[in-house]
């Protein structure tokens, strides 16, 4: 007998219920994952029931791979296949990995990300975080026994532009869908404001396994506006366990040497410093390969060696406020987010910094991921329209390389994104007809004291006299926070372009040839897969014109509203054959068709805002 | 509405210097809430771009109202009197002579007080050369002579640019 699906009042079982979303963290020591469910964000456990999932990959004899807690477990036995805190090495070179020698790995200094070498070969950052991605996918889908419609992932506020390339790439290669990336302490504040219903200036203090970001937020009626962020990318938890180990070992006249010994003792630092959150005193304790190393530890004594690293959190913190222009007391409320933030010496310099106790009712652990759940559920369309909308900005400044080594910004940080801009360069010497462009990310005067995002040049415009051509230089930057810059000579209209990738990210093919040598995630064969996203997204794409069509159809005439239909017709009669190319092209069809429409609602989108807010003032 | 109206049009706002942030706010926030890409997130590569375009025009129009040197110099652009600035660098003396002292205080201020008490005295001189620029554009109605009020400015922040570097330098 077939079963009568019931459903509570006010909810239909419409497609939306099916359209699942998620919110993942990403993140150094620990991910998670959480989607809304029955209204209520929530992160999903394990078969164990553990929420979080440890940050940590070993790749095993064979083919095979532990993810997560097994892996952990094995740290200290197989150091050099077991990549633990694999976040600080997305998107940066060997020279950019502060403290790289102390790590026990063998590392691939290769062009562009440095890469691993595992038992099973190389291995590059963005694989290794696309294992643990794949992971949380496979729980959520076996959670929700159906495939996820998209991710909303967190990245640092403070992530330049290779960092969030690397993470999206990771994504991809997982088989995810990204909705968007959104900033950790931004996800951290949507759970804290959808929850609490706070309104006003907030400041967000993360302090995690492997980076610290202090960003600004001004939220209000659903509304998160990050007004500036700041921070350190390589300053977290894990340096709090260097320092201690680093000063146990000094205090016992022992040295770890070993890749086995390094990590013993970083995991005894860590649960000494774990254990002081609760406890005055406890004792550090492992086996070292000369004999038993154990040190009693007192609270006080971790909090000498912390001092340190808490200043330089609170040096970040005044200087955001400085660049905002604001002052500490306009700070309403401090949110504190990161498993770090759990040490009673941070809450209590960070508390006597702002002059006020920071909020700690949140899960520090989960609150980023049931951030980026409600986020992710908003983008899926199940929110109610309108209910939230996150407005973010660029946290490091844009610019590009002129004479002598020197960077002219384009775009300013803390700029609210999406922003583009143009700024007009001309050529430096007679004859010139081609022109070399360098793209950097930071907020130093020189070339050599930014980062490098990519190198191209325009090519093939009429000679002139030096300073007469006028190359206008466009930088883009999409929702995301990705960078695209393009490059034309105004007179002879000869262009160039580049989205900002190469240097860090990975390239389609890398991708394919990837997930072509058995990544885990590929056990779904790629035409399946191909075939499943094509009638994801002509579902998406059905069920968004329908939306449309119902508030805002009145805007057509009859011919134009006929031809909509159509479109949709077709759509929905190929939906269901298995020619992923034929759907891809008739999703294509319906967007091309519907544009106009767009436009038509966008327009009346900025009339009923303007008309509601002059309403508002009288 | 179109994407070449000028900004106070686009933002329901009176064409003068004077200015409720508050509004401006409110009013950017409405205009993101119906542009904004992530509210189109389903329709299409051709909604996106057309989302995009209209999103960034907002955000380049909040960028140019919140801040008053760059207002200012807007408004004095759309009523015919362009700042120029790379083509007109003549100040009044006095201008540059105190340019020039307040230069002198900062290479010899000795610690971070000393800068930010400095930074203190050139914000408030900033404050009032804004107010004296609100009064020339929204009362006397002078673009020219307020176009000159600009790049004073400019000089100023340019200054406190340089201020606030010093400022990181001694608190890193």
């Amino acid at each position: 007998m077939a079963l009568l699906q019931l459903s509570e009042p006010g909810q239909t079982p419409d497609p939306h219920s099916r359209r699942f979303a998620v919110g993942i963290d990403l993140g150094t020591t620990h991910s998670l994952v959480a989607a809304v469910r029955h209204g209520v964000a929530e992160c999903l456990p394990d078969e164990q029931g553990r929420a979080l999932l440890p940050s940590v990959v070993r790749y095993l004899d064979g083919s095979g791979r532990q993810i997560g807690f097994d892996a952990r477990a094995q740290q200290a036995d197989d150091p050099e296949n077991t990549v633990v805190s694999v976040k600080r090495l997305m998107g940066r070179g060997l020279a950019d990995v502060v403290g790289h020698q102390r790590l026990p790995y063998q590392f691939v200094d290769q062009p562009g990300m440095v890469a691993i070498q595992t038992r099973q070969g190389i291995k590059t950052p963005v694989e290794v975080s696309a294992e643990i991605l794949a992971t949380l996918r496979f729980r959520a889908e076996d959670t929700f026994n159906a495939h996820i419609y998209g991710a909303v992932i967190t990245v640092p506020a403070y992530f330049d532009d290779a960092q969030r390339q690397a993470t999206k790439d990771a994504a991809q290669l997982a088989g995810i869908p990204v909705l968007r990336l959104i900033n950790e302490p931004t996800a951290a504040a949507v759970a804290y404001g959808l929850d609490n219903g706070s309104e006003g200036l907030y400041a967000v203090y993360d302090l995690g396994g492997g980076t610290f970001d202090i960003s600004l937020l001004r939220l209000s009626r659903g509304v998160f506006e990050v007004v500036a962020t700041g921070g350190d990318a390589a300053l977290g938890g894990d340096d709090f366990d260097q320092a201690l180990a680093d000063w146990a070992l000094a205090q016992a006249g022992r040295q770890a040497t070993s890749a086995h010994d390094k990590r013993a003792v970083l995991v005894a630092a860590r649960a000494a410093k774990e254990a002081l959150t609760g406890a005055e005193t406890t004792t550090l304790a492992c086996s070292l390969a000369g004999g038993a190393l154990q040190l009693p530890v007192s609270r006080t004594q971790f909090d000498r060696l912390a001092q340190p690293l808490v200043d330089r959190t609170l040096a970040a913190v005044r200087k955001v406020l400085r660049d905002a222009k604001l002052p500490m007391t306009d700070v309403q409320g401090v949110v504190m987010v990161g498993g770090s933030t759990r040490m009673p010496t941070v809450q209590a310099a960070v508390g006597a910094l702002f002059g006020r106790p920071p909020l700690v009712n949140l899960n520090p652990d989960e609150v980023v991921a049931v951030g980026a759940a409600i986020q992710a559920n908003a983008l899926a369309g199940n929110a109610r329209d309108g209910e939230l909308l996150l407005l973010d900005v660029i946290p490091l400044s844009l610019g590009l390389e002129t004479m002598g080594g020197l960077v002219e910004r384009i775009i300013e940080r803390n700029t609210t994104i999406p922003v583009a801009k143009a700024q007009d360069f001309t050529t430096f010497k007679d004859g010139q007809t081609a022109m070399a462009l360098h793209v950097l990310q930071g907020e130093r005067e020189l070339v050599a004291d930014c980062r490098s995002l990519a190198r191209f040049e325009l090519r093939g415009f009429p000679p002139m006299v030096a300073g007469a051509a006028r190359i206008r230089v466009t930088f883009q930057v999409d929702a995301d926070g990705l960078l695209s810059v393009s490059a034309r000579e105004q007179g002879s209209g000869v262009e160039a372009a580049v989205v900002v990738k190469p240097s860090y990210g990975l390239a389609d093919e890398q991708i394919a040839n990837m997930l072509k040598d058995g990544f885990a995630s590929a056990e779904r064969d790629m035409a399946v897969r191909s075939l499943r996203e094509a009638r994801v997204e002509a579902e998406r794409m059905t069920l968004a014109t329908r939306a449309a069509l119902a508030a805002d159809g009145d805007l057509l005439d009859a011919a134009e509203n006929t031809s909509i239909e159509a479109l949709l017709a077709d759509l929905t009669s190929i939906a269901d054959a298995d020619n992923h190319a034929a759907i891809d092209a008739a999703v294509k069809r319906l967007a091309d068709g519907t544009e106009g429409f767009a436009a038509m609602r966008m327009n009346r989108g900025i009339q009923a805002a303007l008309t509601g807010r002059s309403l508002n003032d009288i | 509405m179109t994407l070449s109206d000028d900004d106070f049009t686009l933002f329901g706002l009176t064409q003068r210097f004077a200015l409720d942030r508050a509004v401006l706010d409110s009013s950017w926030r409405a205009l993101q809430a119906q542009v904004h890409p992530d509210k189109f997130v389903a329709e299409g590569a051709a909604a996106q771009r057309l989302a995009m375009q209209w999103a960034v025009r907002v955000n380049a129009g909040y960028q140019r109202l919140k801040d008053p040197l760059q207002r200012g110099a807007y408004l004095c652009e759309l009523r015919g009197a362009p700042i120029q600035a790379e083509n007109n660098t003549a100040m009044p003396v006095d201008f540059l002579m105190q340019q020039m002292a307040w230069r002198e205080a900062l290479d010899d201020a000795a610690g971070l007080a000393d800068v930010e008490a400095l930074d203190a005295t050139v914000a408030t001189q900033q404050a009032q050369l804004v107010a004296t620029l609100g009064q020339t554009l929204d009362t006397d109605g002078d673009a020219v002579a307020a176009a000159q009020q600009v790049r004073a400015l400019m000089f100023v922040a340019k200054f406190r640019d340089d201020i606030n570097r010093r400022l990181e330098a001694l608190d890193a």
